[in-house]
């Protein structure tokens, strides 16, 4: 019933701005400057009827979602890795200052002369992900509770239990974190770095061009397209958690 | 079996332990007694290997060792039943043993339940209950009667007396009566130090 409540309330919010938007493209009268919301979904069933634009998301959306599995597989290692030792926390840590600093475009235009054009989104989430997971688990790792660690050293736990029973449990919350805010952010970053080099197949370069032409409906439309994969993929992932909470794989009380 | 020869122990300048020397033979059940803060704990935990004196040497000669601690050290996010299952192989297979463990406590009634969801009594008796799974030839408990309310207090009592029996006791308490049960010699603070009554 709860749920039901928050879904009305979040459609009556979509409605809500849908209006403003389509009263603005009424009042402004330039389809070239706002084009009408009607435009934009008309737009769209015609582009989701073509085998090229099914392609298109699919390989943009392959690539992000690479980019950012690889980041976060990379992040829990690394974080890994320095959380027990040292020195490896020493030589990385500048690193991850470094990463985290950089502006996005610069790591674009810098990629674009090591690495193709076709795989540099991918390096781009990549870059984008893995020091949000390394800092969130290695956050995740630093909070563990001492005293659980000093029952499994007493009771002589394994490494896999320690790390199944204890470790998995109390970084579980901090990689979750991780992980929803990278989402947002490979998508953000994947496009911005398809746009800028254009690989034949992406959302980015026909951001790209739509701008170029001046279709600003087919610019509403893929932005549209972004926009959907993204809740798409918070959804889906809600979902996963939900399941993962259902079976006690991750801590937290009463998980 | 346990075997701390002049043993001292400091955070910085404050000395929590000084000039400590303990023996426990194999078997042996000693108690510790002392008022709160006095370093009871201290001293288990540095039997259980999870400190190391400042000073003097601490040998353990252990299979395995169990400790009911002070704090419970349940993990929140398993059952009062896996917790227990934990120390006995963490296996499906080793589930009945672990409830059969939780039965003797008291708490069978209560195994499917997550530490939160239970009272620092209950917890405590989990707390137990691992510790006596465990089956370690040296037995450390912290305060094993706290939080117990008096109708549980004898019914533990008298489990704690004949699963220990063969094992290497060391008890720390400012409980008289658990002294007496459970203990064949005790040290006591006195003058900044433990001392053999």
């Amino acid at each position: 019933m709860r749920r039901r409540g928050t879904t009305a309330k979040s459609l009556g919010a979509l409605a809500f701005w849908l209006g403003v938007w389509a009263l603005l493209s009424v009042l402004v009268a330039r389809p070239l400057l706002l084009p009408a919301p009607w435009a934009v979904a008309e737009r769209l069933i015609r582009l989701a009827g073509t085998a090229s634009f099914w392609k298109i998301t699919a390989v943009s959306l392959g690539r992000i979602l690479l980019g950012a599995a690889l980041g976060i597989l990379a992040g829990i290692a690394v974080a890994a890795g320095t959380s027990r030792s040292q020195f490896l926390d020493t030589v990385l840590s500048p690193m991850l200052s470094v990463i985290r600093a950089t502006p996005v475009a610069s790591f674009i235009l810098l990629m674009l002369i090591w690495v193709g054009r076709d795989i540099l989104p991918c390096v781009i989430v990549f870059l984008m992900v893995l020091p949000v997971v390394w800092g969130n688990v290695s956050a995740g790792v630093a909070a563990t509770d001492r005293q659980l660690l000093e029952m499994a050293r007493v009771y002589r736990l394994s490494r896999w239990q320690t790390a199944r029973r204890i470790y998995i449990p109390s970084v579980g919350p901090y990689l979750l974190s991780a992980c929803h805010t990278s989402l947002g952010l490979a998508w953000k970053s994947g496009v911005a770095a398809e746009v800028l080099t254009m690989p034949a197949l992406s959302i980015g370069r026909r951001l790209y061009e739509s701008k170029l032409y001046m279709e600003m409906t087919d610019l509403f439309a893929w932005t549209a397209i972004v926009v959907l994969c993204s809740i798409a993929l918070e959804k889906m992932f809600a979902a996963l958690v939900r399941k993962l909470r259902r079976r006690r794989m991750l801590g937290g009380r009463g998980l | 079996m346990i075997h701390f020869d002049n043993v001292t122990l400091a955070y910085g300048d404050k000395a929590v332990l000084t000039g400590l020397d303990l023996h426990v033979p194999p078997g042996a059940h000693v108690a510790l007694t002392g008022p709160s803060g006095c370093g009871k704990t201290t001293v288990l935990s540095l039997a259980a290997g999870l400190l190391r004196p400042t000073a003097g040497t601490v040998r353990v000669a252990a299979r395995r060792t169990a400790y009911a601690f002070q704090e419970h050290r349940l993990l929140p996010w398993r059952t009062a039943a896996e917790n227990v299952n934990l120390v006995l192989g963490d296996s499906q297979a080793t589930m009945p043993r672990a409830l059969e463990w939780l039965d003797l406590v008291g708490m069978a009634d209560a195994a499917e339940r997550l530490p939160h969801a239970l009272s620092g009594g209950m917890r405590q008796r989990v707390n137990l209950a691992r510790a006596l799974a465990c089956e370690g030839d040296l037995l450390l408990l912290d305060e094993p009667l706290k939080e117990l309310d008096p109708s549980r207090r004898d019914s533990i009592l008298s489990l704690l007396q004949s699963r220990s029996a063969g094992r290497t006791l060391l008890l720390a308490t400012h409980d008289r009566e658990e002294t007496g049960s459970l203990a064949d010699q005790t040290y006591a603070y006195h003058n900044g130090r433990f001392e053999p009554v």
